[in-house]
């Protein structure tokens, strides 16, 4: 069954719903992207919550005109200006007042949702109003979605793709530097502009499919899974689209087999999934990861100290390292050192002498500035062999002066 | 567009009182900046003659960031104008270059050092131009006078201060410009990449170029600079180093918070 359904041929229906959800999950990958890494991403939760009362208004509104208040494009025309009008007295606050951001948007999101939550109260006792399904903008409900519906967010799944990509420099820039894009003649206020129409489109369109409240899970989420996998603006874009698009495909697919389960819910979850996945098993930022270099590094520390010890014929009082020592074969239980060790623990202490001499005497100015301790690389890794024959040279010269 | 290098023959005389400086790299007519009612800066003014390299000194809250700042057009000005070469910085853009403070960004960032430096070329590349081979050979070039060309592929999270501040040069020297302005280039850095900032600020001043820098170090500025500029909210003092870099213009600009050991470890 899921299969038919992750094929599209589930029916016309269905596939719609598949094809909206894997687009709109694309959009607000990208659109994410740079809400995340503007350090802006929470912004999006006081947009989706501000539609509330324009969802409402513009159905009275519809209603006293005596039209069909459940038309899609009124509803959106509504939540898409309430959402505008959120924004714009979040950034408002934030510029003309001591408020911060984050207190500013705390408050317009709770005021917005109040708004919305009485009219749509209000809204239940009218006659027009029982059967109005506004309530299904709150979690998302895919039943019914019309051709014209997923036209929509097609388009605008386009729309968002070309904007980023004509507009990526600015928006690196700022993202990265906004004080210097302000001196290159980059308007720090316009890129704003323009990440936050797009976070407000991909909102608005996705209360159809996924709901207002859950619509920000799908703009953050995959910017934040995409960031574990690289280290470059562009690839984390496309990886972040990616798992958006995904989330929405799987979910959606799930949910038209499984009688009942909501889809925006849904399609959440599988988000989640993709960041459990990078989170956990990510190359070099995930959690396994660090702590798996984190124990090597350990490790090597304790055993380059324990080895340069046992060439010096000191004492190790570090169980920790006795432990390794003794795993590794350099040392036998009752500590009397081996073959290995010994020559092991002279090779460490050879290395020790030629970077000390190194760092002395050789050294250009910030080779290896300030990322390493010397003594826990090896040497003839990480200098020729032309540099080493002359340190050695060096070392010599200094101990026949000794004698 | 460079005749303000009729005022570069004598370095030595305070230029910012009589002389016309209309056509000067940089100039700052009564100028005043304000976070709420409290004026950061008050009523300055300011001429940076061609091929000066000049220090802006001042104690901690002096307004000396935010004087680069508002110059720049990153702070918003109460009042006064700001000029380079005689028009605005709308229209002269090209010619300034700007080197924020290096923790005012978010080194986590996902870039490269190429990449950041490649953003001083973006007015020229504009919206979609591909990068060509000469865009990358200038990249290439102005990491290599900061001593970075090794780390073009380095990721920016991973670099030292000092390497951090010298990418953040580099991407100043791709815009080719003709005024730099930088907000503490040598904060927290360390002492190669400090040697290595110095003269490639001289060498820019050797070219020609006019460089202004805040700083904090009173026992280099007699060495890096030839003009210096006092400041504490409002000027104290301006000309050249070695007439105003005395103790009583240092006394006044810094107040108690100068003590007499420090003023006799820099020989004053």
């Amino acid at each position: 069954m899921l299969g038919d359904a992750l094929s599209l041929s589930l029916g016309y229906n269905a596939t719609l719903v598949t094809l909206g959800a894997t687009l709109l999950g694309a959009a607000a990958g990208m659109a994410g992207t740079f809400l995340y890494l503007r350090k802006n991403a929470l912004i999006s939760d006081a947009i989706s919550h501000a539609t509330l009362p324009g969802l409402g208004i513009a159905f009275l509104i519809a209603v006293a005109f005596g039209w069909d208040g459940r038309q899609l494009a009124i509803l959106l025309g509504g939540s898409a200006l309430s959402a505008a009008l959120g924004l714009y007295f979040v950034n408002w606050l934030t510029r003309e007042t001591r408020l911060t951001q984050d207190t500013a948007i705390g408050c317009i999101l709770s005021v917005s949702f109040a708004f919305g939550v009485v009219l749509f109260t209000i809204i239940q006792v009218l006659p027009a109003g029982r059967k109005a399904g506004l309530e299904s903008f709150l979690l998302g409900s895919t039943a019914g979605m019309l051709y014209s519906d997923a036209l929509l967010i097609l388009v605008l799944s386009i729309i968002t793709a070309l904007v980023l990509v004509v507009f990526l420099r600015p928006i690196k820039l700022v993202t990265f530097d906004a004080s210097y894009s302000e001196t290159l003649g980059i308007s720090v206020r316009r890129v704003d502009f323009i990440i936050l129409t797009l976070t407000l489109a991909v909102t608005v369109l996705g209360m159809k499919i996924v709901g207002l409240i859950l619509i920000v899970a799908l703009l953050i989420i995959p910017a934040v899974s995409a960031r574990f996998w690289s280290e470059k603006t562009d690839i984390i874009l496309i990886t972040s689209t990616a798992f958006g698009a995904l989330s929405g495909y799987i979910g959606s697919a799930i949910s038209a087999v499984s009688a009942g389960l909501p889809t925006g819910p849904i399609i959440v979850l599988c988000a989640f999934g993709f960041f459990l996945i990078s989170f956990l098993f990510a190359p070099k930022r995930g959690v396994l990861a660090v702590a798996l270099k984190h124990y090597q590094f350990q490790k090597t520390v304790h055993l380059t100290q324990g080895l340069l010890s046992l060439a010096l014929r000191q004492s190790i009082y570090e169980p920790k390292t006795r432990r390794l020592l003794q795993r590794f074969g350099y040392i036998r239980a009752d500590g009397v050192v081996t073959e290995v060790g010994k020559s092991l623990a002279a090779k460490t202490l050879l290395n020790e002498k030629r970077w000390s001499y190194w760092q002395e005497t050789l050294r250009e100015s910030d080779q290896f500035d300030g990322q390493v301790v010397f003594s826990l690389m090896d040497i003839e890794t990480k200098l020729t062999q032309d540099q080493i024959l002359l340190i050695d040279q060096g070392l010599a010269a200094r101990k026949g002066k000794k004698l | 567009m460079m005749s303000g290098i009729a005022l570069v023959s004598d370095k030595g005389v305070l230029l910012n009182a009589a002389a016309d400086d209309r056509n000067a790299p940089f100039t700052i007519r009564g100028l005043t900046v304000s976070y709420g009612q409290v004026p950061a800066v008050y009523s300055i003014d300011f001429t940076a003659p061609a091929g000066s390299l000049i220090g802006i000194l001042g104690p901690n809250g002096a307004g000396k960031s935010t004087l680069l700042k508002a110059a720049m057009g990153i702070v918003p000005v109460v009042s006064g104008q700001v000029s380079f070469f005689g028009k605005p910085l709308k229209e002269a853009r090209y010619q300034v270059a700007y080197v924020p403070q290096r923790a005012s960004v978010d080194w986590d960032f996902p870039a490269t050092v190429y990449d950041v430096v490649l953003m001083g070329l973006y007015p020229i590349l504009g919206l979609l131009r591909r990068v060509s081979k000469a865009d990358k050979a200038k990249v290439a070039e102005s990491l290599a006078k900061v001593g970075m060309q090794d780390f073009a592929d380095r990721q920016i999270g991973q670099l030292s201060g000092g390497q951090q501040q010298r990418v953040f040069l580099a991407r100043a020297l791709t815009q080719r410009a003709d005024v730099f302005l930088l907000d503490e280039p040598f904060s927290g850095v360390d002492a190669a990449t400090e040697t290595a900032i110095i003269s490639v600020l001289k060498i820019l001043q050797l070219e020609g170029k006019t460089v202004i820098a805040v700083h904090h170090d009173l026992s280099t500025v007699s060495t890096y600079f030839d003009h210096l500029f006092l400041l504490n909210r409002k000027a104290v003092a301006y000309g050249s180093v070695t007439k105003v870099f005395t103790k009583d213009n240092l006394v006044t600009a810094y107040g108690g918070k100068l003590g007499a050991a420090q003023l006799d470890a820099i020989g004053l």
